[in-house]
């Protein structure tokens, strides 16, 4: 009886689970009802009771770049290629936010999802994808007001010279996701154990945001401290983003690629570790 | 094809006990770098064990095996602490397991709480979907469903507010019938039926009775509360200290259970459980002349022990045999057929054997006592481990009135010693 019983086709298979990396993009697939309804829910959430509404999403790009144009550009005159300097920074901003707020997000996952988690099994990948992809709305918004100041500008006769990078433009938001995704995956696998990495995360971001060139650019950088930006893996990225609209900086190639292969390993531990800490976070705690 | 929806074999859950590191990354850096130096760590009191090397563990299951076959309602009844509730998060895959493997055909849902994942702020409406998607729905089922699910919450006007705004009893009708209309072949829930008033609780169980007998699906269902779990089930499952202590019928799963809770277990007998080709059928304590014992044990009396039982094949080198415990469960003595130079061990076949041996109780204090049978291969292979496979575990209460009632003993063994004073 049993071993005719064990050749049998059973649906599903529970056994302690030792492997390094599962990644089951069927079963995930399966759940892309789940993720469209947390993205409603996380877009929802955050809008209900406020006055303004998405209103919030273009005020802080605006603030921060004002800002950073008249602290950098006006006032320490930081050169940005002829590029009005308002547009300058509100390109780097724009995509900065969505790396870090990607990164920001999924850092806390494990530790704000622990109710869901400890009741019910779904794919615990879909609530860090859908994360990303509520705030690509975030960005869509950002994106389409810097779209507006950009038409402005140009037409008001700023030295703009769009090229066939932005063709690439596309990709440069997937790879500043993945990063985000893949560095807040290793962060929450860490942050289980050690609660105070989370008070890391946002103090390195916003250091880590200065060693990105999101108000010079890449060019300005002294040659001695050209390290920081090669292995910046947002550097590049930032800068072929900006390059694409504004036709002025550099096409960090060599960079570029060295970013690209970064992100595929960060990527690569970073679910790995997210999966190790969800497998035994519920029993810790 | 065989009926069998749910196998488990082996299922073990280990914990680790105490604190994992210290919780804070500079305190484990600096337990580390003092490690690697060979210094002493020092966020230790001095003289206090490292707790980096205390290895607390705790077994919450223990190589539990069983099986579901299709449309059982199976309740899972114990203790606090029995298991229960690990066993369902491991059915349920919010944990994993430490050993053993669980083989499930079908769609599985587990309620281990209702309302999981609501959001105040949304509506009841987008609620019933999102929470559907998170017990496994596709967004087809759930519209299917819908109405249906509005029905039998009886939210109707509210059903556009967010649940924020809903009463308790509201919001847990609403969260349970969604959960009610799943359309998954095995549905583990958890004591989820204690919450709402009592109209809605009948409602429920009626819902759940219906969907289990009507559509032939399969529950496992955990609870307290035995008239319910009498009422909804017809298999049981009684778990005991991380392991299964009976399974069978669920009166006689629940009647196993209440004995527990009384000071006398005489005897065993239950299905006979395959243990390595040794199947035991029955296990009885008894008074001199086959009485059975009764509330309390005097220590004058003639306890014996049978034990029966079917070997499948001569086992070569099988050792029986019995341990008493005390109330603290430490061993007071263990008793083998091999002990002594006149052992009837050799005469032991293949078949139904039936081993009698009386159990010494003379020189015992008075109190709770738990007796074990043990079986073995020659020293090195355990069929039965008494310190461990705790089902056929029998107690009593033994009364030793020779020292009146206000003794208290000191050590393990009360011999009643006769002390005379010598006149010089």
């Amino acid at each position: 009886m049993s071993s005719s019983q064990d050749t049998e086709h059973w649906d599903l298979v529970i056994e302690p689970k030792n492997k390094f990396l599962r990644f089951d993009i069927k079963e995930i697939l399966q759940y892309k009802f789940l993720m469209f309804l947390f993205v409603r829910r996380d877009f929802v959430a955050q809008f209900k009771q406020t006055i303004l509404g998405p209103l919030w999403f273009i005020i802080q790009p605006v603030m921060t770049s004002g800002i950073f144009t008249m602290v950098f550009s006006v006032i320490a005159k930081i050169p940005t290629d002829g590029v009005p300097p308002f547009l300058f920074n509100l390109i780097g901003v724009t995509l900065w936010n969505y790396f870090s707020s990607c990164l920001g997000a999924t850092s806390n996952i494990l530790g704000g999802n622990a109710g869901l988690f400890g009741k019910v099994y779904f794919p615990r990948l879909t609530v860090p994808i859908s994360t990303v992809i509520t705030r690509l709305y975030t960005f869509g918004i950002q994106f389409v007001f810097l779209l507006i100041v950009y038409f402005a500008l140009m037409f008001s006769g700023a030295a703009l010279h769009p090229n066939w990078l932005l063709l690439l433009v596309p990709l440069m938001i997937a790879h500043s996701a993945l990063l985000g995704l893949g560095i807040g995956l290793f962060a929450s696998g860490l942050t289980v154990k050690y609660r105070d990495l989370n008070q890391l995360i946002g103090f390195g971001l916003s250091l880590a945001m200065y060693a990105t060139p999101i108000f010079y650019p890449m060019s300005s950088v002294p040659a001695n401290l050209k390290w920081i930006v090669t292995f910046n893996p947002m550097a590049p990225v930032i800068e072929i983003f900006r390059y694409a609209f504004t036709g002025t900086g550099t096409v960090p190639t060599v960079e570029y690629v060295v970013s690209l292969a970064l992100t595929v390993v960060v990527v690569y531990f970073g679910i790995a570790l997210f999966q190790r800490a969800e497998r035994n976070f519920i029993d810790v705690a | 094809m065989s009926n069998t929806v749910i196998k488990v074999e082996n299922l073990s859950k280990r914990y680790q006990l105490g604190t994992i590191g210290y919780g804070s990354l500079q305190h484990d850096l600096k337990a580390w770098w003092a490690r690697m130096q060979g210094k002493e760590d020092p966020n230790t009191k001095i003289g206090e064990k490292s707790r980096m090397d205390l290895h607390g563990e705790f077994w919450a299951l223990k190589n539990v095996n069983f099986e579901v076959q299709k449309g059982d309602r199976i309740g899972i009844i114990g203790r606090n602490g029995a298991g229960k509730s690990t066993l369902l998060k491991l059915l349920s895959r919010v944990t994993s397991p430490t050993g053993g493997t669980i083989r499930v055909r079908g769609r599985v849902a587990s309620l281990l709480e209702v309302g999981t994942g609501f959001h105040p702020e949304l509506t009841g409406r987008e609620n019933v979907f999102l929470n559907g998607a998170i017990l496994g729905m596709k967004r087809r089922e759930i519209q299917s469903k819908f109405d249906e699910i509005l029905n039998f919450s009886g939210v109707e006007r509210f059903i556009d507010t967010p649940v924020k705004r809903y009463s308790s009893g509201m919001y847990v009708r609403l969260a349970f019938s969604v959960a009610a209309h799943l359309e998954s072949e095995i549905m583990i829930i958890d004591e989820v039926l204690a919450v709402g008033d009592s109209e809605f609780q009948k409602k429920c169980l009626g819902k759940m009775d219906a969907v289990s007998r009507g559509e032939g699906r399969t529950i496992i269902f955990v609870s307290h509360h035995l008239p319910s779990i009498r009422a909804l089930c017809n298999k049981g499952i009684y778990l005991g200290g991380g392991q299964v202590l009976h399974q069978g019928e669920m009166s006689a799963s629940v009647d196993q259970y209440l004995t527990s809770y009384k000071t006398t277990k005489s005897g065993w007998e239950g299905q006979p459980i395959d243990l390595k080709g040794l199947k035991v059928l029955a296990i009885a304590l008894s008074e001199a002349g086959g009485k059975a014992i009764g509330s309390s044990v005097d220590v004058s009396s003639q306890l014996r022990l049978r034990f029966s039982f079917l070997l499948k094949e001569e086992i070569y080198d099988l050792v029986l045999g019995f341990v008493l415990f005390n109330y603290n469960h430490d061993p007071i003595y263990r008793s083998l057929t091999t002990d002594l130079k006149s052992s009837i061990n050799r005469e032991i076949k293949q078949g139904v054997n039936t081993l009698e041996c009386e159990v010494p109780v003379s020189f015992l204090a008075g109190g709770e006592y738990f007796l074990n049978v043990h079986a073995s291969i020659s020293n090195s292979e355990w069929i039965i481990n008494p310190a461990e496979d705790r089902q056929f575990e029998l107690k009593f209460e033994l009364q030793n009135d020779a020292f009146g009632s206000s003794h208290h003993t000191h050590g393990s063994v009360a011999p009643g010693v006769q002390w005379e004073l010598l006149k010089s």
